[in-house]
C-alpha cells in the first residue's frame, strides 16, 4: 500500500465513556440537552478539601470482575471506549500487523499508585500487587486496548497534559498517512477523581469552588467563570485510510482533515496571554488539510472555564481566523475537563455534530465575558452548514494542538 | 493452629477463585498452577500473598519456584504451618 503523506483520513467508529453516560449516544444527547455531569463530592475524604466539585463516569457492570482487576480505573474507561468504538466501526477485519493504537492520558494510573502508596505504608512491601506498575504506567490504556484488538503495529502514548488525547488523535493521522498501518484506535483516557490532585489543581486556584451550585460550576466564557471542575473519562475514535474504509464498505462518520501542533515555549502552566501557539496550531491544521478560515463552520473550543485560558483562546481564535468568526461551543460546561480524555471526547463531539449537522450549545454561558469575542452557541443548539470543524486542545506545558475534521 | 490438607486445599481455591477467577472443581492436587489453571507468575505473586495472610505462613520466593501445582503448594503450606 502507498503512503498518501497528505489528504483526509476516514473516521469509522466512535466511542465515549463520559459523566453524560456510558456511550456515544449519552454523550450527543447530553451535550444538546445541554445536561451537567458535575456533582458535588460529599463526606470523608472530600469534605476537607477546598475545592470538591467533580464529574464522574459510571463504570458498574460495563467490565468483568476479573478483567477489571488487573486494569487502573484509567485503563478500564479507555478499554470500554474503545470497544464502543471497535464495535461501531463493523469490528474492522485488518490485518494485526496494521492495526496501531494510540491511547493518550495526562496522568496514567494514578488511582493505583495512591492507593497502592497507603498499601505499602501501611503493610509494607510484600503486600503491594505485582500488577502496580502495568496499572499506572501511563501507557497502560494503550498497553490494555492493544492487547484487547490484537494490534501489532505499535502502540503509542503521546503524554501532553490537557492536549494529550487530540495528540493521540494527530499522531494517527500520522501513521495513517506513513502508509505503515490501515486502521488507528486513537483516543484519550483520564481518571483522577482523587482528593490529592485535586488538591494540587485547587492550589494553583485552577479548579471552581462554587460548591453551592455545581451544575452551574463549569461555565466557559461566562463573567462568573471561577477554575474548571475536574472530570474523568475516555473517548476513542477508530480512523482508518480512506482506501481501506471503502474497500470494507464502512460507515464514514467524518473524515480527519489535518492536524497541527505547537508548543508556547511561554510558561509551564499559564497560557500566554496573547495566544499566539495555540493560533499557530490552528493555522497549521487548516493548511494541513488544504482549507482556509472562511470554510470552518464551526469551533469545539478547548475553553475550560478558567479566567485566563478562555480569554486567551478566543485571541487565538482571532489571530489564526481573523473576521471570520464560527460556532463555537464548549463541550467542558457540561463534561467537565476530562484533561488527556477532553482532546478525545471533544473531537468525537465534534464528528458527531459534522456528521448531523448540529452543534450543541454552551451550558451556563449567562453573561458573555466582554473579552471573550467569539460567536458562541447559547441556550439552542444552531445548524452547522459548513463542512469542515476544529476541535482544539492546549495543555500544561505549553502544548498545543488543533484538529481539522471535514464532511 | 495446625492446618489440614483439607482445609488448606480448600482455602487455596477460594483464593485462586478470587484472584483468578478459578472454579473450585478445577483446584486439585494434581493441577498446574501456569498450564492447567492459567495463573501467571504476577499472579501466582497474588496468590501467595493472599495464602501467606490467610494462613499464617511464610513461602519464600526460593519455595515458590517449587510451587507448580496445587498439590505441591497444599503440603508446603501445611508443612509451613506445622513449624509456624
Amino acid at each position: 500500500m502507498t503512503a498518501a503523506l497528505a489528504g483526509p483520513v476516514a473516521v469509522t467508529g466512535l466511542g465515549a465513556l463520559t459523566p453524560l453516560g456510558p456511550d456515544v449516544a449519552a454523550l450527543t444527547e447530553g451535550l444538546l440537552s445541554s445536561r451537567s455531569g458535575v456533582r458535588l463530592l460529599e463526606g470523608e475524604p472530600w469534605d476537607a478539601l477546598p475545592a470538591r466539585l467533580a464529574a464522574t463516569v459510571d463504570l458498574e457492570g460495563r467490565l468483568e470482575r476479573l478483567e477489571a482487576r488487573t486494569l487502573d480505573r484509567v485503563q478500564q474507561l479507555a478499554l470500554v471506549a474503545a470497544r464502543e468504538a471497535w464495535d461501531d466501526a463493523g469490528q474492522p477485519a485488518v490485518a494485526p500487523e496494521r492495526l496501531a493504537v494510540v491511547i493518550g492520558s495526562g496522568i496514567g494510573g494514578a488511582l493505583t499508585i495512591l492507593g497502592q502508596a497507603d498499601v505499602l505504608r501501611e503493610k509494607g512491601p510484600r503486600a503491594v500487587s505485582p500488577h502496580l506498575v502495568p496499572m499506572l504506567m501511563p501507557n497502560g490504556p494503550a498497553a490494555a486496548v492493544g492487547l484487547a484488538l490484537g494490534a501489532r503495529a505499535g502502540v503509542h502514548t503521546p503524554v501532553s497534559a490537557c492536549a494529550s488525547g487530540a495528540e493521540a488523535i494527530a499522531m494517527a493521522l500520522d501513521l495513517l498517512r506513513s502508509g505503515r498501518v490501515d486502521v488507528v484506535v486513537a483516543g484519550g483516557s483520564e481518571a483522577c477523581v482523587h482528593p490529592l490532585p485535586m488538591a494540587g489543581f485547587a492550589q494553583m486556584r485552577a479548579l471552581s469552588t462554587r460548591h453551592d451550585e455545581p451544575e452551574a460550576a463549569s461555565r466557559p466564557y461566562d463573567k462568573g467563570r471561577d477554575g474548571f471542575v475536574l472530570g474523568e473519562g475516555a473517548g476513542v475514535l477508530v480512523l482508518e485510510t480512506e482506501e481501506h474504509a471503502r474497500a470494507r464498505g464502512a460507515t464514514i462518520h467524518a473524515r480527519l482533515g489535518g492536524a497541527g501542533l505547537a508548543s508556547d515555549a511561554y510558561h509551564v502552566t499559564a497560557p500566554d496571554p496573547a495566544g499566539t501557539g495555540a493560533a499557530r496550531s490552528i493555522t497549521l491544521a487548516l493548511r494541513d488539510a488544504g482549507l482556509t478560515a472562511a470554510d470552518v463552520g464551526h469551533v469545539n473550543a478547548h475553553a475550560t472555564s478558567t479566567p485566563l485560558g478562555d480569554i486567551a483562546e478566543a485571541r487565538a481564535f482571532a489571530l489564526a481566523l481573523g473576521a471570520h468568526r464560527p460556532a463555537v461551543t464548549a463541550t467542558k460546561s457540561c463534561t467537565g475537563h476530562l484533561l488527556g480524555a477532553a482532546g478525545a471526547v471533544e473531537a468525537v463531539a465534534t464528528v458527531v455534530a459534522l456528521r448531523d449537522g448540529i452543534i450543541p450549545p454552551v451550558r451556563n454561558l449567562d453573561d458573555i465575558d466582554d473579552e471573550a469575542d467569539v460567536d458562541a452557541v447559547r441556550v439552542v443548539a444552531r445548524q452547522l452548514q459548513h463542512d469542515a470543524a476544529l476541535s482544539t486542545s492546549f495543555g500544561f506545558g505549553g502544548h498545543d494542538v488543533s484538529l481539522v475534521f471535514v464532511r | 493452629m495446625t492446618l489440614t490438607q483439607v482445609d488448606v486445599l480448600s482455602g487455596l481455591a477460594e483464593v485462586l477463585e478470587e484472584v483468578s477467577g478459578v472454579p473450585a472443581d478445577k483446584v486439585v492436587r494434581e493441577a498446574a498452577f501456569e498450564n492447567d489453571l492459567e495463573v501467571d507468575s504476577l499472579t501466582m505473586v497474588e496468590v501467595v500473598v493472599a495464602c501467606e495472610e490467610r494462613f499464617g505462613v511464610r513461602i519464600p520466593d526460593e519455595a515458590l519456584e517449587n510451587l507448580r501445582t496445587v498439590g505441591d503448594a497444599v503440603d508446603f503450606i501445611t508443612a509451613a504451618g506445622v513449624s509456624a
